[in-house]
């Protein structure tokens, strides 16, 4: 009796403990879950109030200066955006074609397979390694110096691999019977792909896009022997030999060796400037996307 | 294909009867053919391209420096000719290293916390939220870093600076934590509803089924979460830059300052011309970078061919 009893307790025990460590499992990741929540909000928190105060029109649309405080960031906002929209109007054709290649075209083949590791190698090249190989090609051999155009390419080699993966993904989330039924009508695969699969894939192809563009618009080390540290001395200068020094190059710049006696109060300007766009990129762009994406979701069943 | 093939061998028949339209777009329907096919060639191209170029430029280093110094000595002195660059091999290792130490649990734990303890509402601001860190510009990490974690690191451990491998990789932990958790919650959602349930059929807790059960099954997604982070980590370059205090020398604790390969390009880059030898060097780091990415997409690769999830 006594020995049977015991064991009883035994495995009595070893279920509590079991369902102790289940119940502490659990508060645990709920304690991770706020600490991931916690933390981003923090951060975002503690960039908008250092930075906010410091917006202003003359802040924001400006002329940086060198020396004197009081500077704004104008030239390095136009640029940003420029140099964005150069590198999409550049990527976007190329990424969007190599991606209808991938979804619609790619059979299992050496060469197929090829192609799709190329993309993912693409995409883990670090960002300062694609910056070397454009000072070599665009800024050295093709003699564009620091410039908005060399830091534009350059740029083109951080989005493609995004920009294809979510082609390829969009394209594939396109039913079947879509294009069976207008391959069954008569039309062309290349009809079928321009008039039928692309305007279904369009919104997940957009919202790609526009993280894709938040991305670009805050890198750094691709850019600062591509497109360099300088601006521009005339305001919104479209040319594209000019130096395209973007925010987020100044941003880095002024830390690590700037002049101005305000560059604290700059650099938190620029900081709260980025984390808006980024938000703005982020969630009003894509949220109209998503929900057209969800309502043609929703007529596919 | 077949399809292709069927509608070209039309085309041929055709070609006696109607001369117009449908010929003009089987030609363009061809040519779009191509088209495609280009532009995703040109990815292997590229690819190609910066392997030839970063290489050549780096491999010249070779022809004034020994690639047994270039490896194996820590001292970095360009002035004196003295191209030994282990320091920031082991300053890019370790401080890889510890961010995955830090921000791998933290976003293993955080993945399953999405995928199977959220609350369907809690989820659709965690999604989001995840998607925040990555979008968030790696040089304001660094700047938060500089303005907050240094100083604070500095007072609480009393050190002389407070720059070196654990502010940088305290800050990396965070921005690699969004790759880790959004690739294993995929993996842990790809894992069948039915091994789960077996496990709790059987009379094992949630917890002892998660631990036995789907995180093994789990398993190939998740190494590929933590392989993709390292090379987010290895090649992170601005934020570490702001951090690890830029001096060439060897790791020997937490607080040294010293450089990694990233950080050491973007400090001396600008500095050296074209075409010398340090700037070759230089290039050579760069190269290293490369080919330690590539290594790590091979890696990734050989993961999941071989499981599941």
């Amino acid at each position: 009796m006594m020995p049977a009893a015991q064991e009883n307790k035994e495995e009595y025990k070893h279920t509590v403990s079991v369902v102790t460590q289940n119940r502490l499992a659990r508060i645990m990741l709920w304690g991770v879950g706020a600490i991931i929540l916690a933390l981003l909000a923090a951060f975002l928190g503690y960039i908008l109030y250092k930075g906010l105060p410091v917006l202003s029109v003359h802040f924001v649309f400006g002329k940086s200066s060198d020396m004197l405080a009081g500077g704004g960031v104008g030239s390095q906002l136009f640029n940003s955006f420029y140099m964005l929209f150069l590198s999409m109007a550049v990527s976007i054709p190329l990424a969007v074609g190599a991606g209808i290649y991938l979804a619609e075209y790619a059979r299992d083949t050496k060469l197929t397979r090829g192609i799709r590791l190329s993309v993912e190698s693409l995409a883990t090249v670090p960002s300062i390694v694609l910056g070397l190989f454009g000072m070599i090609v665009f800024v050295n051999m093709m003699h564009m110096g620091f410039s908005i155009l060399g830091g534009a390419l350059t740029l083109v080699l951080l989005n493609l691999p995004l920009l294809v993966r979510v082609t390829e993904e969009s394209i594939r989330t396109v039913p079947k019977s879509y294009e069976e039924a207008s391959l069954a009508l008569g039309a062309t695969k290349l009809q079928t792909i321009v008039r039928v699969v692309l305007p279904s894939a369009m919104p997940g192809i957009i919202t790609g896009i526009t993280l894709t563009a938040g991305r670009a618009l805050g890198e750094t080390a691709i850019l600062i022997f591509t497109a360099g540290t300088t601006v521009s001395r005339f305001m919104f200068d479209t040319d594209l030999m000019a130096g395209g020094e973007t925010l987020a190059v100044h941003l880095w710049y002024l830390l690590s060796a700037g002049l101005v006696p305000d560059r604290d109060q700059i650099a938190n300007g620029i900081g709260a400037l980025l984390i808006i766009t980024i938000l703005i990129f982020n969630f009003v762009l894509v949220l109209p996307l998503k929900y057209l994406q969800r309502k043609s979701g929703a007529t596919m069943k | 294909m077949e399809q292709v093939a069927a509608m070209e061998n039309g085309s041929q028949t055709m070609q006696f009867g109607s001369p117009g339209g449908h010929e003009r777009r089987l030609f363009l329907d061809r040519c779009g053919r191509y088209l495609f096919l280009a532009a995703a060639s040109l990815m292997t191209l590229i690819i190609f391209a910066i392997i030839f170029f970063v290489g050549r430029q780096g491999l010249m280093t070779f022809s004034a420096v020994s690639p047994i110094e270039f490896f194996t000595s820590a001292q970095w002195d360009p002035a004196a000719g003295k191209f030994g660059a282990l320091a920031f091999i082991m300053g890019s290792v370790v401080s890889t290293v510890l961010a995955i130490a830090i921000g791998g649990p933290l976003g293993l734990l955080g993945a399953i916390f999405l995928a199977k303890v959220a609350p369907d509402q809690l989820r659709r601001i965690m999604r989001p939220a995840t998607d925040l860190y990555v979008a968030i510009p790696s040089v304001v990490y660094g700047y938060i870093g500089l303005i907050l974690l240094v100083p604070w690191l500095r007072d609480t451990f009393s050190t002389p600076t407070g720059f070196g491998v654990l502010a940088s990789s305290l800050v990396l932990g965070i921005m690699i934590l969004p790759t880790v958790l959004s690739i294993s919650v995929d993996a842990l959602n790809a894992v069948p509803r039915p091994l789960e349930e077996a496990s709790l059929a059987l009379g094992a807790t949630w917890w002892q089924t998660m631990i036995h059960v789907i995180l093994p099954a789990a398993r190939p997604g998740i190494m590929t979460a933590v392989v993709l982070a390292m090379a987010r980590a290895i090649g992170e370059t601005m934020a570490v830059q702001m951090l690890i205090g830029n001096t060439p020398q060897l790791v020997t604790s937490l607080f040294t300052p010293t450089a990694t390969l990233t950080s050491n390009i973007v400090v001396e880059m600008g500095n050296t011309p074209f075409g010398s030898v340090w700037g070759n060097a230089l290039f050579l780091m760069a190269f290293v970078l490369l080919i330690i990415s590539l290594l790590m997409i091979l890696a990734i690769r050989h993961f999941t061919a071989k499981g599941v999830a």
